[in-house]
């Protein structure tokens, strides 16, 4: 009995909005978000019709459209996509996998982290586009060279957040483990790594986002395939639709690998909220 | 008679970063099994200090251990520990939290030890809240889980640092009554360090009284009480005169800290 009325309790504390009115939200939020893009095509297409811009300055988002069209129905496209997902799978993949083996080591040696971090930030002050050349000299220019430059900025982000998340893990339940006699396995699975997910969550999505910078910078450098490369190749001839298409096409893989992490930090972190 | 659980033989620590910081003069002392030891001190005395040593969770500088007649160094699953703050896993649930210690130790977590959690959940006013937060109870319920993830092992010696220093007082003299009821059900070994004297009379067997730093045990002072203990026993004269005595203990080797007997309830 006593134990019923707690329960409601809780009920209370978080409570639970009827569906429909949640997905009225849901669509509300959406349609804002819908809204605010379809105004910017809008504004787009009515500022080529108004000033009369040639294709090459700026071409209309019909334009851009039908271009879109032509590529994807000529199924080039595909393999430029391809080859630039190819870099951002293979660039995040080493980056942020180092960016974790390393960052769980500092994390777990302040002294170590004091040692490596002036290298770690001096490499960060160097400029991306600086250090892709030079990449590309020593990798070649296939997908080697995209894939370390991509993991080369990814890298920093989830580093430091890496550190951070394990430097947050709460004292008390390390000595929870330990009375426990817990192995380092069982404390880095049942521990650290939960402790320091939201954080490390959090770095990583900057590292997403980044990948796609470091995809196209690679790119940019000395490449045959690659939505970078297209827009190298599209101001090379003035085919300014064709840049347009590649950068559409980067944005919306941008926006879909953050959206990932999103749904990952919905799915894992649920005890957050 | 049966030999005693614990022995510690002149434990000590100091601290030496920077300025060396002698936290802890040796001391000796032994518990009986099915006791409640109350360890009071003012604070700096190092009662947390001989907490973590006596949990194997810090090295002693010098002297010996021995529990249940083995040499005593390292944590061991028989000792259960109950640390201050509460140190529940946010992203467990209450029912996962609690079976946490028996999936560290045994690997595999039966539908035995979790019928057996569900009931002592239940036991303990926790029933229905198992796939709870700990972020969704309040703080005296989550001591509560706490207590239940260390009755869950079955400890031999149940070490509690402070457990309810942080809790309103209506729910710390609430726990204190369940934690005698189930030390008497279990025939546990308790040994609590706690800031307020009246908890440590309502609760022990005897009192262990920590001087001021370095610590050093004064004195033990046996409280006579007869069991079972009750809150109205706390308006008699002979706790008020155990309480007294202590007082004075703490007072004649500083102040500084120790609460006035009652306000702590």
């Amino acid at each position: 009995m006593l134990y019923n009325m707690h329960e409601r309790q809780i009920e209370l504390r978080q409570p639970a909005p009827a569906s429909w009115r949640r997905w009225l939200r849901w669509l509300g939020g959406h349609l804002a978000a819908l809204v605010a893009v379809g105004g910017a095509i809008v504004l787009w297409a009515w500022l080529v019709e108004w000033q009369q811009y040639p294709p090459f300055i700026l071409p209309s988002p019909a334009r851009v459209w039908q271009k879109f069209g032509e590529m994807a129905s000529a199924g080039d496209l595909w393999r430029h996509i391809g080859a630039t997902l190819a870099a951002i799978a293979g660039g995040l993949a080493v980056g942020v996998g180092a960016a974790f083996s390393l960052g769980y080591v500092l994390g777990k040696h302040p002294r170590l982290e004091r040692l490596a971090a002036p290298y770690i930030v001096a490499s960060q002050s160097i400029p991306i586009v600086a250090v892709a050349p030079l990449v590309v000299i020593w990798l070649g220019s296939g997908l080697a060279s995209k894939v370390a430059v991509t993991a080369l900025i990814t890298f920093f982000p989830a580093l430091v957040a890496t550190v951070v998340g394990i430097r947050s893990v709460d004292p008390d339940l390390v000595d929870l483990m330990r009375s426990l006699r817990a192995t380092r396995g069982q404390i880095l699975w049942k521990l650290e790594l939960p402790a320091a997910l939201p954080i490390v969550l959090g770095g990583l999505k900057l590292s997403v986002t980044l990948a796609v910078v470091g995809a196209v910078v690679g790119e940019f450098m000395g490449a045959s395939a690659g939505l970078g490369y297209l827009i190298s190749l599209g101001r090379g001839i003035l085919d300014t639709p064709l840049m347009f298409v590649a950068i559409g096409l980067l944005v919306g893989i941008a926006q879909a690998l953050y959206l990932t992490v999103v749904l990952l930090e919905n799915r894992l972190l649920r005890w957050q909220r | 008679m049966t030999p005693p659980i614990f022995v510690a033989d002149h434990i000590s620590k100091k601290f030496v970063d920077g300025r060396p910081l002698q936290a802890l003069l040796p001391v000796s002392f032994q518990i009986e099994a099915g006791e409640i030891v109350c360890l009071v001190g003012p604070s700096g005395s190092g009662k947390s200090t001989l907490l973590r040593i006596m949990g194997g969770l810090m090295a002693s500088d010098g002297g010996a251990m021995w529990f249940a007649g083995q040499p005593h160094r390292a944590p061991n699953p028989a000792i259960g520990f109950v640390f201050q703050k509460t140190n529940l896993m946010p992203w467990r649930t209450v029912l996962q939290n609690i079976l946490l210690p028996l999936e560290v130790q045994q690997k595999k977590v039966t539908d035995a030890d979790q019928g057996r959690a569900t009931a002592l959940l239940a036991a303990m006013g926790l029933g229905g809240f198992e796939e709870a937060y700990p972020r969704q109870l309040s703080g005296g319920m989550n001591q509560r889980v706490v207590l239940a993830r260390t009755l869950l092992q079955q400890p031999r010696l149940l070490l509690m640092d402070e457990p309810f220093g942080q809790l309103d007082a209506l729910t710390r003299e609430r726990l204190n009554l369940e934690l005698l009821r189930l030390q008497a059900a279990e025939r546990m070994t308790i040994f609590m360090v706690t800031h307020s004297i009246t908890e440590a009379v309502l609760l022990a067997d005897r009192i262990f009284v920590l001087s001021e730093r370095p610590g050093r045990l004064a004195e033990q002072v046996v409280v006579g009480l007869p069991r079972p203990r009750t809150l109205a026993m706390i308006n008699t004269p002979a706790f008020g005169a155990v309480a007294l005595h202590i007082r004075g203990l703490i007072g004649e080797h500083g102040e500084r800290e120790a609460e006035p007997t009652q306000s702590s309830f």
